[in-house]
């Protein structure tokens, strides 16, 4: 099985050399994929037609909204079934998995506690700043939510998880997670309703107090906020049930 | 003419940078392979996403590396670590 | 310095090829359960770097534009893309101040007046930064599957889950 295995990936590496051969050279700016009038446009033009400057985000949340919301559904999908995969129902005795998991709720730790007493609002300020600033800087509902469910995360390895669970109830981090999906196809619904096209922001002008370029802005930090509520949810959501085994009783 | 055999400098420079990453890139995808520990192979799986994510920073996907940092050395190393913990520590290769 | 050259160019391709490589390996013949999934994210990592070492350009800046385009009017920003075609970042106080001649401005629209030499590629970031978050969110489901396996079997080598199924059919 190795010796096959090594073969296969050795045949497959020759074969990308030689095919790396065809490349453009590194860095050449008259590549294909550079010198395409798509991305020329998307450089030159997305400071005019959304006033974003960080161009990475105005082609995710806008140019590119239909792949952005099934990648958001895609992860709403995954936290699912994550949930369907793990959960078990009715009497079955529960197989205590490994041997290194603590069972018994941990003593509160005073250098842990106080540590993560200030450090989970100051993550949790920059994760809004990461979101709302996501048009100037590097930054965005996927990375906001990452790091606003990580400070979830962060609480429930350093006390438990049912401490958690308390500040943040499963079923409530669902709804979270639908609500996010629920903002984002709903802004699209709404270009629709008035006229346009789905996730057509420019004709949100007319029930937003600006002009259509900043119609377009606007609708991309609602569009994040969406993606972000879903992220951070079912981000969490994962953790606890990998962390739980499904149980939703003891963490890791 | 001065701007750019200054640029080429930069460059250069830049590409000794780049090749300890990648030469730190592979051995730790090597180890986090290697090793019989899987919960040291998950926290060497952190590092290798870290390496990852300074090589996008140079090469200047930001929002990416962003990301990467956040996601990779971050939460998908939680989740592995959570796994770990709950099946068994020991891998047979 | 020519080798040189052509190694430092050819690096960044092969080093895609070298994890690809290392992490197909692992999916083939790991034994373990977490190990082939390690194995796995190696080798999205790897794709994802060839698909961000395709939007690279030489002596070009990240995708986020300046403040001074942002919050300049549409004339002076006329001025000081329109004549530096070959221009890096370095050249562009000097051409903004050089330049005095009135242009048309459109409001939101018209001609290019950013240089697109100047920035990076954006469209494989937006690509590859969804990836990551969907990658993670895959990774999480296979690890639960990886649980399940374990409360099944009681182990995850792939080879003792293999034995275990034969002799249940038996």
């Amino acid at each position: 099985m190795k010796a096959l295995g090594l073969i296969a990936v050795l045949g497959t590496g020759l074969l990308l050399l030689a095919a790396s051969r065809d490349f453009p050279n590194w860095g050449d700016p008259s590549s294909p994929a550079s010198s395409y009038r798509l991305s020329r446009h998307f450089i030159t033009q997305t400071i005019n037609e959304t006033a974003v400057p960080n161009m990475v985000t105005a082609v995710l949340a806008d140019y590119r909204g239909y792949d952005t919301l099934f990648e958001a559904v895609v992860i709403f999908t995954a936290g699912i079934a994550v949930i369907g995969i793990l959960r078990r129902y009715g009497n079955r005795d529960f197989i205590p998995a490994g041997g290194e998991v603590h069972l018994t709720p941990k003593q509160p730790d005073l250098i842990v506690e106080s540590t993560v007493r200030l450090l989970i609002p100051v993550i949790q300020i920059f994760a809004l700043y990461v979101i709302a600033h996501g048009h100037h800087s590097p930054g965005g509902g996927f990375q906001g939510g990452v790091i606003f469910g990580a400070s979830f995360i962060l609480l429930a390895l350093a006390r438990d998880l049912r401490t958690a669970q308390n500040w943040v109830a499963e079923k409530r981090m669902l709804i979270l997670a639908c609500c996010g999906i629920l903002i984002y196809a709903g802004i699209g619904v709404l270009c629709q309703l008035l006229g346009e096209n789905f996730l057509d922001y420019q004709i949100l002008h007319r029930i937003l107090p600006t002009d259509p370029v900043m119609a377009r802005y606007h609708s991309i930090l609602g569009v994040e906020i969406g993606v972000a509520f879903t992220v951070t949810a079912i981000m969490f959501s994962i953790y606890s049930n990998l962390s739980s085994n499904g149980q939703m009783k003891e963490g890791i | 003419m001065e701007a750019q055999g200054q640029e080429g400098e930069i460059v250069s420079q830049f590409w000794i940078f780049d090749l300890i990453l990648l030469v730190f890139l592979v051995t730790t995808a090597v180890i986090a392979l290697r090793v019989r520990d899987l919960l040291s192979a998950a926290m060497i799986f952190g590092v290798y996403s870290f390496l990852i994510c300074l090589l996008w920073t140079g090469m200047g996907a930001v929002d990416v590396a962003f990301t990467e940092a956040a996601v990779g050395a971050g939460v998908s190393a939680v989740f592995l670590i959570s796994t770990v913990l709950r099946t068994s520590r020991k891998s047979s290769d | 310095m020519e080798l040189l050259e052509a190694i430092v160019d050819g690096m960044n391709y092969w080093i895609f090829i070298i994890l690809m490589m290392i992490g197909l390996y692992a999916m083939i013949t790991k034994n373990n359960l977490v190990k082939k999934l390690i194995g796995m994210s190696i080798f999205q990592t790897a794709i994802l770097l060839f698909y961000i070492s395709l939007g690279v350009k030489e002596g070009a800046t990240i995708p986020i534009l300046p403040h001074y385009y942002a919050h300049t009017s549409q004339e002076e920003q006329g001025n000081l893309v329109g004549s530096s075609d070959q221009a890096h970042a370095g050249k562009e106080a000097s051409s903004a101040t050089e330049g005095g001649k009135e242009k048309p401005s459109v409001a939101h629209a018209g001609s290019p007046k950013i240089d697109p030499n100047r920035f990076t590629n954006p469209l494989p970031h937006v690509l590859m930064l969804t990836a990551i978050v969907v990658g993670v969110s895959t990774l999480g489901v296979a690890l639960s599957i990886t649980q399940k396996l374990y409360t099944e079997f009681g182990t995850i080598e792939e080879n003792e889950i293999l034995d275990q199924l034969k002799s249940g059919d038996d």
